[in-house]
């Protein structure tokens, strides 16, 4: 597989380490009364779908970054590939 | 129809005339009491264990292909009982147990062979772990057997005992362990369910559950609704899709992992060879195939194949262990989803919905579980308790702090 890089351009996929469902970019707020409840599901339950998933890949052979990378599970077929810090920030966070 | 030798020569006489379908092709029915989703190993093995163990009737196995599909077709046919931790340990002896015992049980010739597996050691610290987890097996009624380097050369002379990273120093034998021919487990599973009254009901896909008011009363097919007072489901591989369409969200990833064989050789490998620094493993089949296989690609698929660094990964690996396959060419290549759950261990448990039973999360060790889980999981469905063997399989203990993590990775599927 070769990921588009954002900024370094087609990278080989072997150059990366995978994290999975990017939904571990929204850590729930600490302060929150079903804390536990809230970090059970951010831990453990996982998007799984045959189909189009967002997910994190982190550049450990490269510049380090970490992307979000929208792929189709069937085909293994790359469709969008962001840095994970514009996801962070269009979601409010500050970096 | 009993198989016997008897049975064999006189049909061999008379042209082969008199030899039936192994299992019926029967029409669904609009209601069963008990649905089993998946008809690979571990769903014939339920509905063999539900029917003649539990004695109970009015079962079905809904499979959306062709029974033995899925990954009970396409493993490296390895069992073992070698774990560590108590929740593990007794369940997969239980499975080893059943294995001795399978061929009888169903009158089929599943080729179990107790050929052994050996596990190699190259470091003291690694030579700790083993002897450990061979002490924790023996406790647990399991055989286990330490080795030095003089014993395994013995055994297997064409080993790479000198590699400068990876000297083999010592393993840790199971003799009981080996392999078994995996589709005759789907077949003599299925034809032992079906002639205890089992309808086994082929390319009849599940497109949803009917739940009422937090209750599953049956199945949405392909073929139109069939009603039923208790659903199991074991699709290991596809539980994430199929459990979504009942609202769940599941601690499992599905990832794809990758198998070789070679060309058929005479033989030269007398057992199973595991080689865990390199992440490689490798027995040689019946039919004189090396059947190897490594990691996993490492991303979530559902495509049933993988990509090239891997396949380069795994040969490495080969290379590095018994520098002779490197003389042997590829045949055949193939990819098969896995369950990857989050602390490497399965789910055989109750779901939140009454009514609807879970099997599942079987990483890649699914194979060699396959008597045990359908076994356990026939208890679960009949009794609606855990069997003894499997109480540690709940689908929460990440809240409850009972996670069971073999190789102590934490929360990240692809490391299992």
């Amino acid at each position: 597989m070769i990921i588009n890089h954002p900024l370094l351009g087609p990278r080989d996929s072997a150059e990366f380490v995978y994290m999975g469902d990017a939904r571990l970019i929204e850590r729930p707020d600490p302060e929150s009364d079903t804390v536990a409840e809230q970090f059970h599901d951010y831990a453990y339950l996982r998007d799984n779908p045959a189909g189009t998933l967002r997910e994190l890949w982190f550049h450990e052979g490269g510049d380090r970054s970490w992307l979000v990378v929208t792929r189709d599970t069937r085909t293994h077929e790359i469709s969008k590939v962001e840095l994970a810090r514009d996801v962070a920030r269009s979601k409010g966070r500050s970096k | 129809m009993r198989y016997s030798g008897f049975k064999v020569i006189k049909e061999a006489l008379s042209g082969h005339k008199g030899w039936k379908p192994a299992w019926r092709e029967p029409d669904p029915k609009p209601h069963y009491d008990i649905v089993i989703i998946g008809g690979g190993g571990h769903g014939l093995a339920t509905a063999h264990y539900l029917a003649k163990v539990y004695k109970q009737k009015n079962i079905a196995v809904i499979e959306k292909g062709w029974i033995g599909g899925g990954n009970v077709g396409r493993n490296t046919t390895i069992i073992r009982s070698n774990y560590l931790l108590d929740g593990n340990e007794p369940f997969y002896e239980f499975s080893l147990k059943l294995w001795e015992g399978l061929e009888q049980d169903l009158n089929y010739n599943a080729m179990v062979s107790q050929r052994g597996i050996m596990n190699l050691i190259h470091s003291d610290a690694q030579r700790d772990a083993f002897v450990r987890r061979g002490n924790a097996m023996i406790l647990n009624g399991a055989d286990a057997e330490y080795l030095n380097e003089a014993q395994i050369r013995k055994e297997y002379p064409f080993l790479k005992f000198d590699d400068q990273r990876f000297p083999i120093k010592g393993g840790l034998a199971q003799r009981r362990g080996g392999t078994v021919r995996h589709d005759a487990v789907a077949w003599g599973y299925a034809r032992s369910a079906d002639s205890h009254g089992v309808d086994i009901i082929q390319n009849c896909e599940v497109t949803g559950f009917k739940i009422e008011n937090g209750v599953c009363k049956g199945i949405e097919t392909s073929r139109g609704f069939i009603g039923a007072d208790k659903v199991g489901c074991a699709v290991a591989g596809n539980s994430g899709r199929l459990m979504g369409m009942a609202g769940m969200r599941l601690p499992i990833e599905s990832h794809v992992l990758q198998a070789f064989v070679s060309e058929g050789l005479k033989p030269v490998l007398p057992g199973v060879i595991t080689f865990g620094a390199g992440h490689f493993y490798v027995s040689q089949s019946d039919k004189g195939g090396l059947v190897f296989g490594g990691d996993l690609d490492g991303y979530n698929s559902y495509a049933q194949r993988g990509n090239l660094p891997v396949v380069e990964d795994v040969c490495e690996g080969g290379m590095a262990i018994m520098p002779m396959i490197g003389r042997a060419r590829l045949l055949r290549m193939w990819g098969g989803i896995m369950d990857m759950s989050m602390d490497g261990s399965p789910y055989i448990d109750k779901t939140h919905i009454e009514g609807l039973y879970f099997n599942g999360g079987w990483c890649y060790g699914g194979f060699k579980a396959t008597p045990a889980s359908g076994y356990t999981f026939a208890h679960l469905l009949a009794n609606d308790t855990p069997h003894e063997t499997a109480t540690a399989y709940r689908l929460d203990r990440y809240k409850t702090g009972h996670m069971i993590d073999e190789k102590g990775q934490g929360n990240q599927p692809n490391l299992h």
